[in-house]
């Protein structure tokens, strides 16, 4: 509770801040310091502090596990802002805004990991799209920008109201919008006589979510929309909305779907397929970074679909380790992105030479996207595996991902053979030092999670 | 104590040289490391098996039951001991080979070395996977910045090639693990009972990462662009160290975990290795270039370790681990010296080469003994392995061909004396050609080097019992597991 109302007053604190001064460094280091008080009272719950008692009629509850991704998602969210901060400021002059819908998303990532009703699962997606429209149309005289938000509104919207279909439909069957309302009857619906309307709003629904995590066949806008987004804003919207909407799917599937989930391991499977076909298989062909990173986050949330799959503790775990691991290290990818003049591949050539320091975290990040060993990524891969391993049904989906995994390699490593292997003169903006602590940071917290990760999951428990 | 200093002393000095800017205090510290990584393994070759020494077992990641369980036991004593002795040789003999940031170059070695050590030492699956794949990354990197012309390329399909082995691998011991009731450690592969199908499986997916590190034809497509390619210190360790892996992997964690697979499929890789070392002497034997020609043969001679280890026989196992042991010693001292021929004339192809020996007299001789124990001839290390591989294959059980495999694969020792003996003519005799007229001898530390592989080369040829020693109870223990499972 603590989280949601604290991002909402920040947000509120953020815009008018834009209005008393117009130094943007003083608004982005209120930014800063509003977000760690963010975290430290999402912490503090955690800790069974409590700022205010709200009676939600049953409609949300706190539990660890929520609280946990919130202290990951805000975390996150920090470091994003002393690393890509500054870059914010660039994007155009409304930059008290940009933060302030930043902490509204923030709000929103903090209801979907706490509903217990579809009503507030809408709410909060809402609350986090509208504001992913805004920002992704944020460059205004950049046509790219334009069209990459309209098409991201326009399917947004429709997503959206396939959600709210699908809402009604169970709504009618059931008679409820709590989850603990409806999974008894799903679980009763099991032997039962198929009851048409909630099997046709749970599909609904399970659409739309796949929409908003960008699963094929629903991924169509991530490339455009990710390509279009000015980079800082991009990096935001692929790592932290992306990973929260992720346990709000992980929780929807575990309160909604009851006993049911075992027949849908066949769609889930075929949505595992697809995704991590055609994201992987495209990311090889592209030519900019920044499009490859979106094809990329593609494939990595066919891996996150694994959760959904499996299905055990093993999943649930494994989506927290994997959010952090693959926000962390994309947030740093991006960091340096931006500060590329040239996003292609070329553009990096003899970064390695030019700037020692951002080539290594770079490379860091890269290699724990591919998931090798020493880095969180191995980690969070290696739960996912082991989740639908557990699960004991359809190994040939497992083998197929680990097939997929190796051609993502291809492209992450196509990198790292610009940085450092081929001779070039990679030209970037200015790197302040600090800039370079942050990112070094970054990789000891990357590096540390891929030998420890039990000092993020213990959370969990204690 | 012994396995994390070994693990410890390559990992932080590798650390440390990055910082090290000046390039020959970098080749001092380096060969200074590796030499007191050496003494730690000669010591632990002196403890006894099983002594707490070397034994180290640590909590690590309690959750999922896998413990930083690492330790020496008879195949760990002669694998560290190979790991630890080829890095100060190496060291020492591309002595005079320049790196651009040559501190990079030595740091990354280093910490080859440090993967290498873990992958022998563990004894708990994710541990081991761990640093199975760690000693690849160092190695991608090296090929591909100090490399030859393709590097980038050719490292590529190598690192891809063996990353998909590895993640196949993965899954395997993922399966394995909830079926040792979700634990990783050895002892609780050793209880694993599978279903027929997915212990063929199982088998399978671990047993083409091991088949492509060899490599095992088909599988060995990278390793001759890779060994061409890289520089020659690192196709040193990839040939002398990191083929052994694969031999390794197989003996640790495919043959006492699922034998049954073991046995049923014996054959057929058996007929793939032999296939395959034909096939690899024939084009050995058409080769100009030296590092093709040595890395041709070097297939060749895995593929005989396949043959022997699927025979199943006490001499047969035996005398593939110590082989292991040899043939990376015999194959180091063949790219000494081909590393000498190239730094000294510029070519690496035989066909401009000639009459070395009138004018090299020293690096002619050190060259033919390590050519002899290449062939195996007697009084040479290879000769005690080859022949009790040869005899466990023609006393083996577990096949009906073992007649003809015997047959079959000393028909490679015929060829390899072919190719071998080709080389030695074109280089080391007849006329000398316009790149080798002028020469002198080779330099101080590449004939020390080549002096201490010969000496090595030539003591355990005549007195092997150290390593039949250490190696005796292990096989002994595999074996008994090994047909224990099959009674059931």
């Amino acid at each position: 509770m603590n989280a949601i109302i604290i991002s909402a007053i920040l947000g509120v604190v953020m815009m008018y801040s834009g209005v008393l001064t117009k130094n943007t460094s003083a608004i982005r280091n209120v930014a800063i310091v509003g977000l760690i008080v963010l975290l430290g009272l999402n912490m503090a719950e955690g800790c069974g502090y409590q700022l205010f008692h709200i009676n939600t009629k049953g409609m949300m509850s706190f539990e660890k596990y929520g609280l946990l991704f919130n202290s990951i998602a805000f975390a996150s969210t920090l470091i994003y802002f002393l690393l890509s901060g500054r870059d914010v400021e660039k994007v155009g002059v409304y930059v008290a805004e940009y933060f302030a819908l930043i902490f509204f998303i923030l709000c929103g990532v903090a209801i979907v990991t706490s509903f217990n009703s579809l009503l507030l699962l809408f709410i909060g997606i809402e609350i986090i799209s509208i504001p992913l429209y805004i920002l992704t149309g944020a460059d205004k005289r950049n046509l790219k920008s334009n069209e990459a938000s309209l098409k991201y509104f326009l399917m947004g919207s429709f997503s959206t109201g396939i959600m709210l279909m699908g809402i009604t439909l169970i709504f009618g069957a059931t008679g409820s919008f709590m989850l603990k309302g409806i999974a008894p009857l799903v679980t009763g619906a099991a032997d039962a006589p198929l009851n048409v309307w909630l099997v046709s709003g749970l599909l609904l629904l399970f659409i739309s979510m796949a929409f908003k995590v960008s699963a094929a066949p629903f991924h169509f806008w991530t490339p455009d929309v990710y390509d279009g987004a000015p980079s800082v804003f991009t990096s935001f919207m692929a790592t932290i909305v992306k990973a929260a909407i992720f346990v709000a799917f992980l929780r929807l599937f575990d309160g909604a779907y009851g006993e049911m989930k075992g027949a849908w391991q066949s769609i889930i499977s075929i949505t595992i397929l697809l995704t991590l076909f055609i994201g992987n298989i495209t990311a090889v062909f592209q030519q900019s970074v920044k499009r490859m990173l979106a094809y990329s986050s593609i494939a990595q949330a066919g891996f996150m679909l694994f959760a959904l799959f499996g299905f055990n503790d093993f999943a649930k775990e494994g989506i927290i380790l994997y959010a952090a691991a693959y926000s962390l290290a994309t947030i740093g990818i991006f960091a340096i992105l931006i500060k590329m003049k040239d996003y292609t591949f070329e553009g990096y050539n003899g970064l390695g030479k030019s700037q020692p320091v951002l080539a290594a975290t770079n490379t860091i990040f890269l290699l724990s996207l591919a998931g090798i060993p020493l880095t969180a990524g191995f980690f969070a891969k290696y739960y996912m595996l082991a989740a639908a391993i557990k699960n004991g049904t359809q190994f040939w989906l497992v083998i197929f991902a680990v097939l997929c995994a190796a051609v993502s390699v291809y492209y992450y490593f196509r990198v790292i053979q610009s940085m450092y292997f081929k001779t070039g003169n990679a030209e970037t903006a200015t790197i302040t030092p600090a800039f370079k602590y942050v990112l070094i940071v970054l990789a000891g917290i990357v590096i540390l999670l891929g030998v420890f990760p039990q000092l993020l999951l213990n959370q969990m428990y204690f | 104590m012994v396995p994390v200093l070994l693990l410890l002393i390559p990992l932080f000095s590798g650390l440390a040289l990055f910082a090290v800017k000046n390039e020959n205090s970098v080749k001092t510290l380096a060969l200074l490391s590796s030499i007191v990584t050496l003494a730690v393994a000669l010591y632990g070759m002196t403890c006894a098996n099983g002594s707490e020494y070397l034994i180290v077992n640590k909590e690590w990641l309690p959750a999922l039951n896998s413990r930083f369980h690492m330790e020496i036991d008879g195949m760990g004593k002669v694998l560290t001991l190979l790991t630890a002795l080829s890095f100060p040789i190496v060291f020492a003999a591309t002595s005079g080979n320049r790196y651009e940031d040559s501190n990079r170059f030595y740091a990354l070695m280093l910490l080859t070395q440090a993967g290498l050590m873990g992958v022998f030492m563990a004894m708990d699956a994710l541990l081991f996977y761990f640093f199975w794949e760690l000693a690849l990354i160092p190695v991608y990197f090296l090929c591909s910045h100090w490399g030859g012309e393709r590097r980038i390329q050719v490292t590529f399909k190598f690192f891809v090639y063996t990353f998909v082995g590895s993640l196949l691998m993965l899954t395997a011991l993922i399966y394995l693990y909830f079926h040792a009731g979700q634990n990783f450690d050895i002892k609780a592969f050793y209880n694993i009972k599978l279903t027929s199908s997915k212990d063929a499986l199982m088998f399978w997916l671990m047993f083409v990462a091991f088949a492509i590190k060899m490599p095992l034809v088909p599988f060995h497509t990278w390793q001759p662009d890779t060994y061409e390619q890289s520089p020659t210190a690192v196709t040193m360790i990839l040939s002398g160290v990191m083929v052994k892996m694969g031999v390794f992997g197989v003996i640790r964690w495919v043959a006492p975990v699922l034998p049954i697979s073991f046995y049923q499929y014996g054959d057929t890789i058996t007929w793939m290795a032999i296939i395959g070392m034909i096939y690899a002497s024939l084009v050995a034997m058409q080769q100009d270039d030296l590092k093709r020609l040595v890395a041709y043969s070097s297939i060749a001679h895995i593929g005989l370790m396949v043959v022997a280890l699927f025979a199943t026989t006490k001499s047969g196992m035996q005398g593939v681990m110590i082989q292991m042991f040899n043939h990376g010693i015999n194959i180091i001292g063949m790219w000494i010296v081909v590393n000498a021929i190239e730094q000294k004339f510029g070519t690496r192809k035989m066909s401009q080469l000639g009459g070395i020996a009138q004018k090299a007299p020293g690096l002619a001789i050190l060259l033919v003994i390590v050519a002899f124990a290449n062939i195996a001839l007697p009084l040479t290390n290879a000769f005690i392995g080859e022949f009790m591989m040869f005899n466990g294959v023609f006393a083996s059980t577990v096949t009906s061909f073992n007649v003809a495999f015997t047959v079959c694969a000393a028909l490679t020792i015929i060829l390899a004396a072919v190719y071998t003996l080709k080389m030695l003519q074109k280089v080391l005799f007849g006329e000398t050609s316009a790149v080798t007229a002028q020469t002198t001898d080779i330099s101080f530390s590449v004939k020390v080097s080549l002096v201490i592989i010969v000496g090595a080369i030539l003591l355990f040829g005549v007195y092997p019992k150290p390593m039949l020693g250490v190696t005796n109870e292990l096989v002994d223990v595999l074996l008994s597991k090994m047909t224990l499972t099959m009674g059931k």
